[in-house]
């Protein structure tokens, strides 16, 4: 009951952020964490069962360049333009994965033959410059104007966005929940133990991973579409491409891979430390004595390669190990 | 010339070998003998230092093993040729010779060794410039010793040299064995091949669950009702 | 037939086949070291780009700062870049050895997040040129080629054959080709396996820092000239199957021919995009790689 009491409460001040005078600011970053957290949850949905894709840089890419192509070029409104846009996400990775699970290609190939696909999106991008602006980025148009449409998914409002970033985030955790709880999960913890074992037991490989991959694919492509939405300009290097593919997988080893809130706190870790370094760098330029770009990345380096060697299970699932389930067998 | 005194050795915290002692004079051809998983290949990784001693020591010639880092064991005259041969199978059998003359020390005998190598397997010699991986059982077990026999070893630990081979083959293998000996080489020597063994060695231990429970003559082991019906089927 | 004759038994084509193959040279260069790394020591550094690109900054920095000329500059990175493949191995690698494979990627991948941003902070986002132009030469009637990129094909083939040697002929060689067969009976060779991996880990930094130099003939440095060829790299290993240097060398070959050709007929990306395309194709029609032997 107190769980439950708790978590009542817990979504009411989440949803009560937009109205009771949040500055824009911290709205803005809640805002972005939540897409972020999102996004870093569709991948650890597969991600924690060793599949490890760095390929969802490529996703998301299709998720946001897709919704605002066919936003410009077709006058699709994001109502139908984001569903196409998942589609052509899930058969992509229907693509990939398909001959990845049927050849087994498990391991350091899974994440290379993904990584080619970061890869292969990403310069797709570049080369059709005079469609997608290129390296430069790229706008959906405004709709009719400025100012609130329904029909285009824009909202000047960020409360607005707050709440669909916040819906998001909530189904996102629902689903790593479902999945979780899923005799899905189970089909692919022995598959992540022993294939060959698994697969004489009678479960069907190729399909599990193949309907875990689709789901995280899509979800990540969603997250491309809301940032998509929010920002209003996408480029290759915030939403699309191989640096994308790394920072999400790397916010999702530093919150922890195996904990439901795990992405959500690796969000939370690189964007505040990221946002706090960039309001502050004009005082340490005046205590370095130069101008530290790039401080953020730096200290998220490190960060990580301490984290694998000392900490794999991640802040929070190291956290939660130590201090909330000390008996957990 | 080799001493084991008290050796307690084994994987993580799982213990194989207890409080073993065995000695092995120059000159001598000893044998372990015992059923399978009974910690003979562990005694031989111990001494060679493939694994860290639990308990106990080592000696060779009056030098503790524990006093130099383990890959410098072989360079105290130990060479080990290990179970299931272990070459290098995608290199020539020239090449896993070369290897097994790596330690600065030996590098300027390689050409010697080599020659003497090449005496004892003819065969070698002909297949210098095959992969090793590609050879039959019985030649890749010769270029195993050879490989060992690089080194210009005092002693040569062999474990299970007849382990997989078809039954002429083996009786090639002891053959080796015995001309090895010959030669004033001193041997130590894992098989459960018992009574073949005990036909080319003065000596054995029988260790049985990780502790040494007899150890006599080759002939009296030979000679005794339950090794006979334990080990060789008589 | 028109494309024929328009497009592919032209001169420009044959330039681009050649360009193609120069390419190719400092790509197997690349693979090599990868390779090299792989095979001994079973971890991917996917920091490989980062440490070169560290190397083009060290010879931008002894040539265009301090003045040196440019061997001694050049001398100068290969060392450095070997001196950091140490340190990595000693700092970082040592503590993911034998933990499962997605670990070593990741604490790798935090290394070139850290180099890459290290980068930035010190030496800024700016495109910095080494300012040397050996310029060009002509081949045939109409073929010109750069003499950079002639010279710097020549050089890591130069690097490429000697490696070969070092691996076939040495003692040293020798036992770093059979730690990669049977890693734990290294032990009865008197081989140390620690100090192997030190000395493997310093020929593939110094193979990077070579690569870095030649490349510096041809391309800017900024802190994220890694990215630009550390997939490729990547991919060409996996292509010719990870560990397998001869494998490796021929698909540094194979892919930069693809990219050229690519470039050739659209632009530069789409030879990029061929070319994973490609890479992706082999991977489920060959997944132990295009030149792995039968085992």
């Amino acid at each position: 009951m107190n769980r439950i009491l708790l978590m009542i409460l817990a979504a009411a001040a989440l949803v009560a952020v937009p109205f009771i005078g949040v500055p824009p600011y911290w709205l803005h970053i809640m805002i972005v964490i939540l897409i972020w957290s999102f996004a870093y949850t569709g991948w650890s949905v597969m991600g924690r069962f060793g599949l490890v894709s760095l390929g969802h840089g490529a996703f998301m890419g299709i998720g946001a360049y897709g919704t605002a192509l066919l936003w410009n070029h077709a006058g699709l409104t994001p109502w139908i333009g984001i569903p196409i846009s998942l589609l052509l996400a899930a058969a992509f990775a229907l693509l990939i994965g398909y001959p990845c699970f049927k050849y087994r290609i498990i391991g350091h190939y899974f994440a290379l033959v993904t990584l080619a696909l970061s890869v292969i999106i990403g310069q797709v991008i570049v080369a059709t410059r005079d469609h997608t602006g290129g390296s430069l980025g790229y706008t959906p148009e405004p709709h009719g104007g400025e100012g609130f449409s329904i029909y285009a998914l824009q909202f000047p409002e960020k409360a607005h966005f707050y709440l669909i970033a916040l819906g998001a985030w909530v189904i996102g955790l629902i689903i790593w929940r479902a999945v979780d709880r899923s005799m899905a999960r189970y089909a692919l913890e022995a598959i992540s133990e022993d294939e060959d074992a698994s697969a004489a037991v009678g479960v069907q490989v190729t399909k599990e991973k193949l309907k875990i991959t689709v789901l995280s694919a899509v979800m990540t492509a969603f997250a491309g579409a809301m940032y998509c939405q929010y920002q209003l300009f996408v480029s290759p290097d915030t939403v699309a491409g191989v640096g994308i593919s790394l920072q999400i997988v790397f916010a999702v080893v530093a919150g922890g891979i195996y904990t439901q809130f795990g992405p959500t706190v690796g969000a939370i870790i690189t964007i505040v430390l990221a946002e706090v370094l960039r309001i502050n760098i004009g005082e340490l330029e005046h205590l370095l004595g130069f101008r530290p770009f790039g401080l953020d990345n730096t200290i998220y380096g490190i960060m990580l390669v301490l984290f694998i060697i000392f900490l794999p299970k991640g802040v929070l699932g190291t956290f939660l190990e130590k201090y909330l389930r000390p008996a957990k067998a | 010339m080799l001493e084991i005194k008290g050796v307690t050795a084994g994987y993580g915290d799982f213990t194989a070998l207890f409080n073993a002692d065995i000695e092995v004079k120059a000159g001598e051809a000893v044998a372990v003998i015992g059923p399978n998983g009974a910690g003979k290949s562990t005694l031989m990784r111990a001494i060679s230092g493939m694994i860290p001693l639990k308990g106990g020591a080592v000696t060779m010639e009056g030098q503790d093993t524990r006093s130099i880092p383990p890959h410098k064991i072989v360079e105290l005259g130990i060479a080990h040729v290990p179970e299931n041969r272990r070459l290098f199978p995608r290199m020539s059998v020239e090449e896993n010779l070369r290897v097994g003359c790596y330690a600065p020390p030996f590098r300027a005998k390689f050409s010697e060794r080599l020659e003497f190598v090449y005496e004892l397997f003819p065969r070698m010699k002909e297949r210098r410039d095959q992969l090793a991986g590609t050879m039959s059982g019985g030649e890749q077990q010769m270029c195993a010793i050879g490989r060992a026999l690089m080194s210009d070893p005092k002693i040569l630990l062999m474990d299970e040299p007849s382990a997989g081979l078809a039954p002429v083959i083996v009786q090639q293998v002891f053959d080796l064995i015995r001309r090895i000996r010959s030669d004033g080489l001193t041997v130590l020597i894992v098989e459960q091949n018992v009574q073949q063994v005990l036909k080319v060695v003065d000596r054995a231990y029988l260790l049985e669950a990780g502790s040494i429970r007899h150890s006599g003559s080759s002939e009296e082991l030979l000679g005794s009702e339950d090794i006979r019906k334990a080990y060789i089927g008589v | 037939m028109e494309f024929l004759s328009e497009y592919v038994f032209s001169v420009f084509f044959v330039e681009t086949l050649l360009n193609g193959l120069l390419y190719g040279g400092v790509l197997a260069l690349l693979s090599l070291g990868l390779n090299l790394i792989f095979g001994v020591i079973d971890v991917v550094w996917i920091c490989y780009a980062e440490l070169v690109m560290l190397g083009m900054y060290t010879i931008y920095f002894m040539h265009v700062f301090y003045g040196l000329p440019l061997i001694p500059a050049a001398l100068i990175a290969v060392l450095v870049v070997a001196v950091l493949g140490v340190v990595l191995h000693k700092v970082v690698i040592n503590h993911v050895l034998g933990k499962a494979p997605i670990n070593q990627l990741l604490a790798t991948g935090g290394v070139l997040f850290f180099l890459q941003s290290i980068a930035t902070l010190f030496f800024g986002v700016e495109f910095l040129s080494l300012g040397v132009s050996l310029g060009s030469f002509q081949l045939s009637e109409d073929i010109y080629m750069s003499t950079s990129q002639f010279v710097a094909f020549l050089v890591a083939a130069g690097a490429v054959v000697a490696m070969y040697l070092f691996l076939s002929r040495s003692y040293m060689g020798a036992a770093i080709r059979a730690i990669s067969q049977d890693r734990d009976i290294m032990i009865l060779m008197g081989v140390d396996a620690n100090r192997l991996y030190g000395i493997t880990s310093a020929i593939g930094g110094g193979l990077a820092g070579l690569a870095a130099c030649l490349l510096s003939l041809q391309f800017d440095v900024h802190p994220f000239v890694g990215i630009s060829f550390g997939p490729i790299v990547f991919m060409i290993c996996v292509m010719g199957g990870l560990g397998n240097m001869v494998g490796g060398f021929l698909a540094a070959f194979v892919f930069a021919e693809l990219i050229a050709i690519g470039g050739y007929f659209a632009d530069l990306e789409w030879g990029t995009v061929l070319a994973f395309c490609v890479f992706v194709i082999t991977m489920f029609i060959r997944p132990e790689g295009l030149f792995a032997r039968k085992s």
